[in-house]
């Protein structure tokens, strides 16, 4: 990959930003899924849940997110890179090299920097967004997975899943600033509303266990209970935010199950069964719609929200593993 | 940085300079067999199922690396020292030696009557990793012994839950001549009988090409005579085994030491963040991780479980601990020791050595309980008599 100069790169950033503007009556929404062995995006119609398309991309694409300039990134695993996606036109951007097996990443608030968490390195790499430089690479447990900027950007969260810890790492300095021991196999993390509390889903530990942001103390341990399972069957992964902070979604893997909580008092208010192993999940933007990838039955379950009810199943590619949606 | 504090402890263990001064250290040692002939290089080679495919202390020590920063963040550390023996008595003398040292754990990679002695030449908790035998989980349990390879038993009911979804109940068993094949025989049909399977004929089978023994050797007439779902071949050596799928008379599929096998890992076992595993111990031992290395690995993983949980322990508090600890060991499941007999719960994966065909406990199936105790002697069948954990 070679190195772009500054100064195109920032105008590279001021053109996108204008597309956005410039795309923002476009109301037509769509869902995005990645999946891990297909090495394309799955189209969906947010609206009519049909299937528009695919986008092909890099090897064993994972985590999808978008980019401060409403951009879609894709960590492919395989290929070591992320892959840029304009969702106006579907067509790759650039690619930005991550490293040996990125699995997860999270952007910084100013889109400037990408925090990668490198599965066989057993590392957090620092991503120039720009020039796909390396800029740090902190050492973290093995099996680095979940990564989660804190709420003004100075702190990242990594979750180590054969260490069972979350290291938070000072993002100026590069150094591990505390490592905070949580459930068994940290899996994916999200930050409340008031940026105070960082939820973390632990796989085997059935629950999800509540960190203080102020003092990286652990508050409590929610644990997930499903009639007709046994707890080593309740192995929670994904994990939305409503915009209020109100509410949390979390995918309950082999339990086949997504729970809707209830933050403030940290009680599950609803179950909603979906597919195989629901592993991650995303709203829409009026929060209407929750989407929940099932990674052993290639698909994806569309819920109703308010009514908490399952209403489309709608089949995707081969072990499906991210989703996003775009509107 | 973690592979010099394993050194230094490492070290620290070897020229015992570590007194009481460092009660916090977890010290552990792993007794293995010296000029081991399960390690012999044309045994290595052939890579059968189920058979050891290096030294287990490579298994353990990759384990202790991984844990490098649960270990700084928890301010526990962990001394494994090695040691090898020629003979029982100094298998006995080496877990002596260590309990004076201050050993908190004994890891065992040694034949079963061996891994015995060990056990009542001690007061610690011992880590079975290398010992398969039965009769370690029932007739000569321990309540301080723990077993972290599965058991012959779990092996095959494995196998039995697989055929049994498949509904290829008629088996053919060919026994192979060793009384170690005999013994896993019986605890074949100990599974078949608990899974519904029928025995349609049990011949015995011998490594030969002498023609006046063809009745024993041959594959195609030991095979024919007889109608049957699959073949079930038991033999502990391997070499006729491996000979033997495809060379049946009728199309039906060979399992048990060859075709089908149910082992405690393998490297191609896709979920669960296993690949990540079988890479780094690829990295670290230059060979694939095989159920074995699975084992002694877990093990490792044990001694991490227990240094953590109370990084400020004695020896005491460790083994007291052991029985409820509980470990990741990338196969989906936390898993625990069963506290009748000492075995890790777990699941296991049926291989033909190219990929994972199917987990078990099969899909589907159900237990009161928990449904990894199908695998194994459960706690009903009370054959362990030791005291519970």
């Amino acid at each position: 990959m070679k190195p772009i100069p500054k100064l195109p790169a920032k105008a590279i950033l001021v053109a996108s930003l204008m597309s956005l503007t410039g795309a923002g009556a476009c109301a037509q929404g769509t869902v995005y899924v990645s999946s891990e062995k297909d090495d394309a995006l799955t189209m969906i119609d947010a609206t009519t849940l049909a299937i528009k398309g695919t986008i092909p991309t890099c090897k064993r694409g994972r985590h999808l997110q978008l980019t401060p300039d409403r951009k879609l990134m894709l960590a492919c695993s395989d290929s070591g890179v992320a892959d840029v996606i304009d969702p106006a036109t579907g067509k790759s951007l650039r690619r930005i090299p991550l490293g040996e097996d990125p699995e997860a990443f999270d952007i910084s608030p100013d889109g400037k920097t990408i925090y990668v968490s490198s599965e066989d390195d057993a590392a957090a790499v620092f991503v120039d967004a720009a020039t796909g430089k390396k800029l740090k690479e902190v050492k973290v447990g093995q099996e680095p997975e979940g990564v989660k900027v804190g709420a003004d950007g100075k702190l990242l969260y990594v979750t180590s899943e054969v260490a069972s810890l979350v290291h938070v790492i000072d993002t100026a300095t590069g150094q591990v600033v505390k490592n905070i021991k949580v459930g068994k196999r940290p899996r994916r993390m999200a930050i409340t509303a008031d940026g105070k509390e960082l939820w973390v889903t632990c796989e085997l530990d059935s629950g999800v266990t509540i960190v203080s942001t102020a003092d990286n103390s652990v508050l409590a341990t929610l644990k997930f209970e499903v009639k007709g399972a046994r707890a080593q069957d309740i192995t929670p992964v994904g994990i939305a935010l409503s915009r209020d902070g109100k509410h949390a979604f979390v995918a309950l893997g082999r339990a086949n199950h997504v729970a809707f909580v209830d933050v403030a008092s940290r009680k599950v208010t609803d179950l909603v069964l979906v597919g195989k192993r629901a592993w991650n999940v995303a709203l829409d933007k009026d929060e209407k719609r929750l989407f929940v990838v099932n990674g052993l039955s290639d698909d994806l379950t569309v819920v109703d929200v308010p009514g908490a009810k399952p209403i489309k199943t709608v089949p995707v590619g081969r072990v499906p593993y991210g989703v996003v949606v775009v509107e | 940085m973690k592979r010099a504090l394993i050194a230094l402890a490492l070290a620290a263990a070897l020229f015992e300079t570590v007194g009481s001064v460092h009660a916090a250290t977890l010290k552990a040692t792993l007794i293995g067999l010296e000029d081991d002939p399960r390690l012999e290089r044309t045994r290595l080679e052939r890579a059968y199922l189920g058979h050891a495919g290096g030294p287990a202390i490579d298994g353990v020590q990759v384990a202790l690396a991984e844990g490098g920063f649960e270990l700084d963040a928890a301010g526990a550390t962990i001394a494994l020292s090695p040691a090898t023996a020629r003979s029982i008595e100094a298998a006995r003398a080496a877990a002596q030696a260590a309990e004076k040292a201050g050993a908190a754990v004994i890891l065992t990679d040694l034949p079963a009557d061996w891994t015995l002695a060990v056990a009542d030449a001690v007061k610690l908790p011992v880590l079975n990793v290398g010992a398969p035998e039965d009769s370690l989980r029932q007739q000569d349990c321990r309540s301080r012994l723990y077993h972290l390879l599965p058991s012959e038993r779990m092996r095959s009911d494995a196998l039995a839950q697989m055929l049994t979804s498949r509904k290829w109940s008629k088996l053919l068993l060919l026994i192979g001549p060793s009384p170690q094949d005999q013994q896993r025989a019986a605890t074949a049909q100990a599974s078949m009988k608990r899974y519904g399977l029928q025995v349609v004929a049990s011949k015995p089978f011998k490594l030969s090409t002498d023609p006046r023994e063809r009745d024993l050797a041959n594959p195609l007439l030991l095979t024919a005579s007889n109608a049957y779902d699959a073949v079930w071949i038991v033999d502990s050596d391997g070499e006729f085994a491996r000979g033997l799928p495809y060379r049946t008379v009728l199309p039906r599929p060979v399992v048990g030491d060859a075709g089908l096998v149910a082992l405690a890992w393998h490297a191609q076992f896709e979920r669960y963040g296993a690949p990540q595993v079988s890479r780094r111990f690829f990295k670290a031992a230059k060979h694939p991780m095989t159920d074995r290395d699975w084992a002694a690995w877990i093990a490792g993983k044990t001694l991490l479980a227990l240094a953590t949980a109370i990084p400020k322990g004695t020896p005491a508090n460790w083994a007291q601990a052991l029985a409820k600890t509980s470990v990741d060991g990338s196969k989906g499941l936390n898993l625990s020791f069963r506290a009748w007999d000492g075995q890790l719960r777990q699941p296991l994966l049926l291989t033909d050595g190219q990929g994972v065909i199917a987990q078990a406990p099969i899909e589907g199936l159900l237990h009161p309980t928990d449904v990894l105790d199908t695998l194994g002697a459960d706690a009903p069948e009370k054959l362990c008599k030791a005291a519970a954990r």
